[in-house]
């Protein structure tokens, strides 16, 4: 695939590799993240999903190959630094108080302040206002921003991280398997969210085990298996049969159904 | 934009699936709503029965303990929001008070001197228990068990070696005894009671943990850290300065009550303030904070302790046995978690 001229994309991996010991988690992983799109990162368990998540926020460095930001080689030593690039992970945990109100989560730990000195205070009105559109802009209606976040669904929390994510500034939206816990109608909910944030100009990391969840959304999908690359695809040269297909390591599935199949009698 | 015609079937759609929230819950997941209907309940009770108790001086009167109690009640409070209990609370009021009464009475010192120098004291306590606590990773409460006994040893045995008694006093003939006696424990009469400036300082201590709680960035960090640490840190809170200004905060409580002790009575006992830490926890509790952390409220926590200091003198008032006034608290702290329980259910109800 040769990529389109609109520019360098926001996120390039190139051949990139990470070792735990002797365990090598990844390698060889290549592919690009670009604004308005949402690149796929597919595998089943213990293919290197978490690793490669790991290295784009920050928590780990890569020990091979090159991490491109706006085609400049980057390097990130902390999740700090990712975050201050516009890097932004919304792991599953979703790092959110259930007791506290929607609106306290949203900027907890960046509140918005008025005053100075010892007057200086939490500016409560705009953080609920400010709250409520960015929820809206992002088609997520809330009637309450004093509601306790753990009132809400599983879903809506995970909108909330995502709204939350992009309005900090987020250029890239890397998003740790949201939709694993969530039922079939909460799934496509988030989704929509993950559709809204890409629509918005925001390039998305969308980690999944799900093809299902991925093949509608996705605009890119890399699949990992065992730590390697299965490929990157462009969405028109794969269909979401193929990728469960590779996913499942292709012929291990055919092999599968074969032994489950029953016998001819 | 058509926000208004998108959002109206999404809106019914949130309200489809808030239904079960009626204004009742809703208004119950307040902290300090139990409290306030509790305060309401025992005045009603004790009044109907009891014209001294609502008279002017009667009222007076039970807001005296109160206000002692409610200043570190409030203190105590804002720490268990924050997810910790301090246990050395109590004793602490003794040790201030003694060093207060020490410096100034044995070493007649000038009496803010004094004053002073227990601040200093109650800082590094409460920075120690606070620094052991983030440090260690271990349950507040078995870390403060710790320095609670360690300070109530350290009271009599200091007392005893500086005083060779049991009692350190002297405090009425310090320098600048009259102006300590000013801010610390002077009365003035209102409505023809005398009331103690304590109550005063109970007032605006209470408002100002509230507006700290609600409305400033550590307020937000202070419900964050007890509600979850490790997301608080994720985010980017500083758990840790929150915890150790916390603590901080109870210490310097203690040292604002153990002072107006001192300044009062003049003489300070060796055990004053030992037993008193479960009365701020359980004012605290009554004001609806959870022991789990990450809820309550400051005002819920002056309501507890309204409701301690009308209870204890509600009692005698109707010439009733003193015993039945522990009864009557332990009946409300088993009340108050109950309903508690209640909330955290409410919030956690719909997760995943």
């Amino acid at each position: 695939m040769t990529p389109p001229p609109a520019g360098a994309p926001l996120l390039e991996l190139r051949d990139v590799g990470k070792d735990y010991g002797s365990v090598i988690a990844l390698d060889g992983i290549s592919t690009t993240v670009r604004a308005g799109e949402v690149t796929c990162v597919l595998g089943d368990n213990g293919a290197g999903k978490s690793t490669l998540i790991k290295i784009l926020a920050g928590v780990h460095r890569a020990d091979r190959g090159q991490l491109l930001l706006d085609g400049q080689p980057a390097d990130f030593g902390s999740p700090r630094e990712a975050l201050d690039a516009g890097i932004a992970t919304v792991y599953q945990d979703l790092a959110m108080i259930p007791l506290m109100a929607i609106w306290r989560n949203f900027f907890l730990g960046a509140e918005p302040t008025r005053g100075r000195g010892p007057f200086r205070r939490f500016d409560a009105a705009r953080a609920k206002e400010v709250t409520r559109r960015e929820l809206a802009a992002m088609g997520i209606d809330i009637r309450d921003p004093d509601q306790p976040v753990g009132t809400l669904s599983g879903g809506e929390r995970q909108s909330v991280a995502i709204a939350r994510a992009v309005h900090f500034g987020a250029r890239v939206l890397i998003l740790d398997e949201p939709t694993s816990a969530l039922g079939v109608k909460q799934a496509g909910v988030v989704l929509r969210y993950v559709a809204q944030a890409r629509d918005r100009g925001v390039g998305v990391v969308l980690i999944t085990h799900n093809p299902h969840h991925a093949h509608p959304v996705g605009d890119r999908f890399l699949v990992l298996n065992r730590g390697r690359s299965l490929g990157s695809f462009a969405k028109a040269d794969v269909s979401r049969d193929e990728l469960t297909r590779l996913m499942a390591g292709g012929a291990e599935l055919d092999q599968l159904t074969h032994e489950l199949e029953r016998p001819p009698t | 934009m058509d926000t208004g015609a998108a959002s109206e079937p999404s809106t019914r759609r949130a309200d489809e699936r808030l239904s079960a929230v009626g204004p009742l819950r809703r208004l119950l997941v307040k902290p300090e709503l139990g409290a306030l209907v509790g305060a309401v309940a025992v005045f009603t009770f004790f009044a109907v029965q009891s014209d001294v108790f609502r008279s002017a001086r009667g009222v007076a009167n039970w807001l005296d303990p109160a206000s002692t109690l409610g200043i570190m009640a409030v203190a105590v409070a804002l720490l268990m929001i924050g997810g910790h209990f301090d246990l050395s609370a109590g004793v602490m009021t003794g040790t201030t008070a003694l060093t207060v009464a020490i410096v100034a009475g044995e070493f007649e010192q000038n009496i803010w001197v004094a004053i002073a120098v227990s601040l200093v004291v109650a800082l590094l306590l409460g920075f120690f228990n606070g620094w052991l606590v983030t440090r260690t990773g271990l349950p507040s409460f078995i870390i403060t068990l710790g320095t609670f006994l360690m300070l109530q040893g350290l009271n009599l045995g200091l007392t005893k070696y500086l005083t060779g008694t049991v009692t350190a006093g002297g405090l009425a003939s310090a320098p600048g005894f009259s102006s300590a006696e000013w801010v610390f424990a002077s009365r003035m009469t209102i409505l023809g009671a005398e009331v103690r400036v304590a109550v005063l300082w109970w007032v605006l201590f209470t408002a100002l943990a509230t507006w700290v709680l609600l409305r400033t960035r550590f307020g937000n960090w202070v419900f964050a850290t007890g509600g979850d640490e490790v997301a608080a840190r994720n985010v980017g809170v500083p758990a840790r300065r929150t915890t150790i200004t916390l603590f901080m905060t109870t210490a310097t409580a203690a040292w604002f009550v153990g002072t107006t002790l001192a300044v009062r009575l003049t003489s300070v006992q060796a055990n004053t303030g030992t037993g008193q830490e479960l009365i701020y926890i359980v004012a605290a509790v009554i004001g609806g904070c959870l022991l789990t952390g990450g809820f309550g409220s400051a005002i819920g926590a002056s309501l507890g302790a309204l409701i301690f200091g009308m209870t204890q003198l509600g009692i005698p008032y109707l010439r009733w046995d003193a015993d039945w006034f522990y009864f009557f608290l332990g009946a409300m702290l088993l009340l108050a978690v109950l309903a508690n329980r209640l909330v955290r259910r409410y919030a956690e109800a719909a997760r995943r």
